[in-house]
């Protein structure tokens, strides 16, 4: 019961931290792609990857789990913004920000949960 | 900048389309004429958005727990939420962007909130590096199918939505309603 509760308070700083991230940094790029939204999206699979990891090799406690990773981790990060964005940019003909907007967020939010989890391993 | 004006408001000063700038985000998008006062001043914008994100995590977490993930399995409980949540997406911004005359807090609420919370980047990412050493292939199918599917569902949610929007302003043609608000096309609302 606890635990749900937990998901909530994290979802509930999660998401309004997503708009107020994606704002401060979009407001000062003038850059077709998507700033914002690649930074929280990166941010949160960091995040993520050190709690994975840590919970693979020292144990973390369920509810730091649920709080942090699956309502913190998992409301910052969206991936409905990621493909919409995608799409307006195909639509209004940027192919290439629309490429370099996917292949930025695959590689670097991979590479981000890849040094997250490093990280949660060596603490 | 002027103080009077918006962050999001600078011209950009690499000498490509404005418009473009401003209709890519509909997380920041500060441009929808009309919305703009809601959107920013509003004092409930920030907590509709975590109500929203509640519910969609909540969502989220009720269908991993439902359908959990054997280890080295296809993360199929949150490739069906991002696939979905895309779709959602692509419907809610047709109708808020394009047609207009939406509540100023029904994007905050759905679409940042609920959407947002619901659909997660970071437990893709994870699963996927999670997935890389002893299961390449299967890491690599949920990596791309994601996206795959992901752009196919936005790509449908904004297509029906338009289509419905067009059906609807057929048939309010045929049966004229007598005092009915003028409507704005979406071509021109673009």
């Amino acid at each position: 019961m606890t635990g749900w509760l937990l998901l909530c308070l994290g979802a509930a700083v999660g998401a309004p931290a997503r708009y107020l991230v994606d704002r401060t940094v979009q407001a000062r790029h003038d850059s077709l792609l998507p700033w914002g939204t690649l930074t929280v999206n990166v941010v949160g699979s960091l995040v993520l990857g050190v709690l994975v990891g840590r919970g693979a090799h020292g144990g973390v406690p369920e509810d730091v789990t649920l709080a942090f990773g699956t309502g913190l981790c998992g409301a910052l990060t969206t991936y409905s913004t990621f493909s919409y964005e995608t799409l307006r940019l195909t639509e209004d003909g940027a192919l290439l920000y629309a490429g370099w907007n996917v292949a930025l967020s695959l590689t670097v939010g991979l590479a981000a949960a890849a040094a997250g989890y490093a990280i949660g391993t060596a603490l | 900048m002027p103080p009077h004006q918006p962050p999001g408001h600078r011209p950009p000063t690499d000498g490509r389309s404005f418009d473009v700038v401003a209709a890519v985000d509909p997380d920041a998008d500060l441009h929808v004429p009309g919305q703009r006062r809601g959107w920013t001043r509003h004092r409930w914008v920030l907590p509709t958005i975590a109500l929203g994100g509640v519910l969609g995590a909540l969502a989220r977490h009720g269908l991993e727990v439902a359908w959990a993930t054997p280890d080295g399995g296809f993360p199929w409980a949150t490739f069906v939420t991002n696939v979905t949540g895309c779709l959602l997406i692509g419907v809610l911004m047709v109708q808020v962007v394009e047609v207009g005359g939406a509540h100023p807090l029904l994007r905050p609420f759905l679409g940042v909130g609920v959407l947002g919370g619901y659909t997660t980047f970071s437990t893709y990412a994870v699963q996927t590096f999670l997935l890389v050493e002893h299961h390449p292939g299967t890491a690599a199918a949920y990596l791309l199918g994601t996206l795959v599917a992901a752009m196919a569902a936005v790509t449908a949610g904004v297509v029906a939505a338009r289509a419905a929007r067009r059906l609807a302003r057929r048939a309010g043609r045929r049966h004229p309603r007598p005092q009915t608000r003028p409507t704005h096309r979406p071509e021109d609302t673009r």
